[in-house]
């Protein structure tokens, strides 16, 4: 199976390029702009889109993404908006490999297979589920994995090794590690058991592993590549849209991080 | 499903080792959140057969929180309801607090000094469990923190005031609908932060696993009281519990010993203004199966699965899903769900005040309610009993405005 997550990743492993990922929250500031933005990312240097859909509970999240899913949905935003997005933005050109991002609730209502179906007919390549941890997701990992969709599991600080290494065995594509304890949200520092968390888990497997949540800064970035495969980036990249800057200005910053990521 | 009872009262029908009944339950949260809920069932599990933890409970149950509480025959009630009906009332308005949740705080406060955290964070709608949680971190030296909707604090504010004399900080949640949901959003996220050094003090029966089953286990004391009170009495057989839910800590805590008797078992759920309109609480009813809080189980959702408000004139069963055992137990067959509209409460609450001079909170006002409008429904000389889970004091306010706003209603 070999979906563009999949090949995007062996790419970047032989060429030994970092991966960034960018988040952005589907309708905010609209759906039109979600579409610009996600083209202009692409161009950006964006490898790998997340595309968020909003949720009504996001509690991994904090104040940046809330904002972003409230004003969404306040816009009405349905759950068939992802599928018609993505398949416009297919026609237009985006190319790179795009995960669903959604609380499970969102999902589990619409229904597994059906999302699966409509999920591959509009060219999304997997998705990650912050609340559905491993053990609750054996039925879904299945569906998935015959679909050829890749399912991202998170690895927290909190994660024992064992449960690491389980974690990362199951993770399909590569392995979301998150930066701290606590929500999303830009973070001006890093924190300071990272380096040894990411060691840690890099022995547990051989999958690229992607860090987030609090990544705003080259200077962070520069610091995180050193011990993983990538970065992604989220409230940044909202922050700067709440702030009313444009998608370009936002296309620039992204560019900049991308520079950071991989120099030269 | 998995039977590990093989005691008396314990985990007669659940959950499974990862939290499951049936299909409701288990654990849907960050990953970040694993490790703790790891170790606090691990804990919990370990402290159930602990004798001193055991006996440190049941002194405070006792001196502190005022148990047993009295099981009380409402003669008066009874006989307005003709039928020759047998009303007994579970008397939880008379623990200290007034109100159940303090079986809980204190169960789970000595949890958290066993796990070496020295603070708790507690979310609340009403206000009752927060204040619950703030007398327990007085009692155990511990700090306290206690997420609230600006919306519930406006409608609640004695019960912030109180909060804060008991030494608490009241955190004011203005995400989303300003409410309880919001407030328990707001109390996992602290919770996903300070992780190592905090204990999140859940209120209710729902949530990610081991907390329903947990927070069931430290409320049954009220179903394990009223079972041997009522056999004491006179008519030694009861034929029917009531009880009102919203998250149903509560109901379960009652329902959960008789689980095996027969006795017919009825969870008043909160209709708000009707159960044909979208103000109404009444999860088990009219809701679908969702993941919300950390727990699969019964939710108001929209068809996005969007989770909706909930409404009830009690802030206490204002919430869009139920415990999961529950769910569970109206799959079953085991527990029949009714409902009781803001109206039902209100009669409810009058009729008992006037009627046996207890005045009750909103939320068992529910479960009154409910057996005024069905009495008639009830078998000729039925022993019925109630939980009576709070007292009325914090809902003056309320049910004055509502007297203005409906009219007279009795």
């Amino acid at each position: 199976m070999g979906n563009r997550l999949v090949r995007v990743l062996s790419q970047a492993r032989k060429n030994k390029r970092k991966l960034f990922c960018a988040y952005v929250t589907l309708g905010y500031p609209s759906l039109r702009q979600t579409e610009s933005l996600a083209l202009t990312l692409q161009n950006a240097g964006t490898d790998i889109l997340e595309l968020g859909f909003p949720f009504s509970d996001p509690l991994a999240d904090g104040p940046t993404i809330q904002y972003a899913s409230e004003q969404s949905i306040k816009k009405g935003t349905h759950f068939e908006d992802s599928f018609r997005v993505m398949r416009r933005l297919r026609r237009e050109g985006l190319h790179i490999p795009v995960l669903f991002f959604s609380y499970f609730n969102p999902i589990h209502h619409y229904g597994v297979d059906a999302f699966v179906r409509k999920s591959r007919y509009a060219g999304l390549d997997g998705a990650i589920i912050p609340d559905l941890p491993p053990d609750e997701a054996r039925s879904l990992e299945e569906r998935f994995h015959k679909a050829g969709l890749s399912l991202v599991y998170l690895v927290a600080p909190t994660t024992e090794r064992t449960r690491m290494k389980h974690i990362a065995k199951r993770s399909n594509g590569f392995v979301y590690y998150v930066s701290l304890r606590g929500v999303t949200g830009a973070r001006r520092a890093v924190p300071a058991d990272l380096t040894e968390r990411l060691r840690l888990l890099k022995r547990q497997t051989s999958k690229a592993i992607l860090v987030g949540f609090g990544v705003s800064h080259p200077g962070q970035v520069r610091s995180i590549a050193r011990n993983a495969d990538g970065i992604v980036v989220g409230s940044a990249i909202i922050d700067r849209l709440r702030r009313g800057k444009g998608i370009r200005a936002v296309g620039s910053y992204v560019s900049r991080l991308v520079r950071a990521l991989n120099p030269k | 499903m998995k039977k590990t009872g093989h005691r008396k009262d314990k985990w007669v029908f659940g959950p499974d080792t990862h939290g499951h009944f049936g299909i409701y339950g288990g654990r849907f949260v960050p990953e970040t959140l694993i490790h703790a809920l790891n170790e606090l069932a691990e804990a919990y599990h370990a402290v159930r057969r602990n004798q001193s933890f055991k006996k440190e409970l049941s002194h405070y149950l006792a001196t502190y929180a005022g148990r047993p509480t009295p099981l009380y025959f409402a003669r008066n009630l009874s006989q307005s309801l003709g039928r020759n009906l047998n009303v007994y009332l579970k008397r939880e308005d008379l623990c200290h607090t007034g109100a159940h949740k303090i079986n809980n705080t204190i169960g789970q406060g000595l949890l958290a000094r066993y796990l070496g955290k020295n603070r708790i964070i507690a979310e609340t709608g009403a206000g009752q469990h927060g204040v619950a949680s703030a007398t327990a971190a007085r009692l155990l030296k511990l700090s306290c923190d206690v997420y609230m909707g600006t919306e519930d604090m406006k409608r609640q504010a004695l019960n912030v005031y109180k909060m804060k004399l008991l030494g608490a900080r009241v955190i004011p949640v203005t995400s989303g609908s300003k409410t309880l949901k919001d407030a328990t959003n707001e109390a996992i996220r602290d919770w996903v932060t300070h992780v190592d050094s905090t204990h999140y003090l859940l209120g209710s029966a729902v949530g990610p696993h081991p907390y329903p089953a947990m927070v069931r286990d430290f409320q049954l004391v009220i179903g394990r009281e009223a079972r041997a009170q009522i056999r004491r009495c006179q008519r030694s057989k009861v034929d029917v519990l009531i009880a009102c839910v919203g998250g149903g800590s509560n109901a379960i805590g009652f329902f959960y010993p008789f689980l095996k008797d027969r006795v017919k078992l009825i969870g008043v759920e909160a209709a708000g203004e009707g159960l044909h309109t979208k103000h109404h609480a009444a999860s088990l009813r009219k809701g679908s199966l969702g993941v919300l809080h950390g727990m699969k189980s019964l939710v108001l959702q929209d068809r996005d699965g969007q989770i909706q408000l909930a409404h009830s004139i009690s802030a206490g069963l204002d919430y869009p899903s139920v415990g999961p055992e529950h769910a569970f137990l109206k799959q079953t067959g085991r527990a029949q769900y009714e409902t009781a509209t803001d109206a039902d409460a209100l009669r409810g609450f009058h009729a008992l005040t006037q009627l046996e001079g207890i005045i009750p909170a909103l939320e068992p006002a529910h479960a009154v309610g409910y057996l005024i409008k069905s009495a008639r429904r009830f078998k000729k000389g039925s022993t019925v009993m109630i939980c009576l889970s709070g007292r009325g004091d914090k809902d003056l306010d309320v049910v004055r405005r509502a007297e203005h706003h409906l009219g007279r209603m009795i």
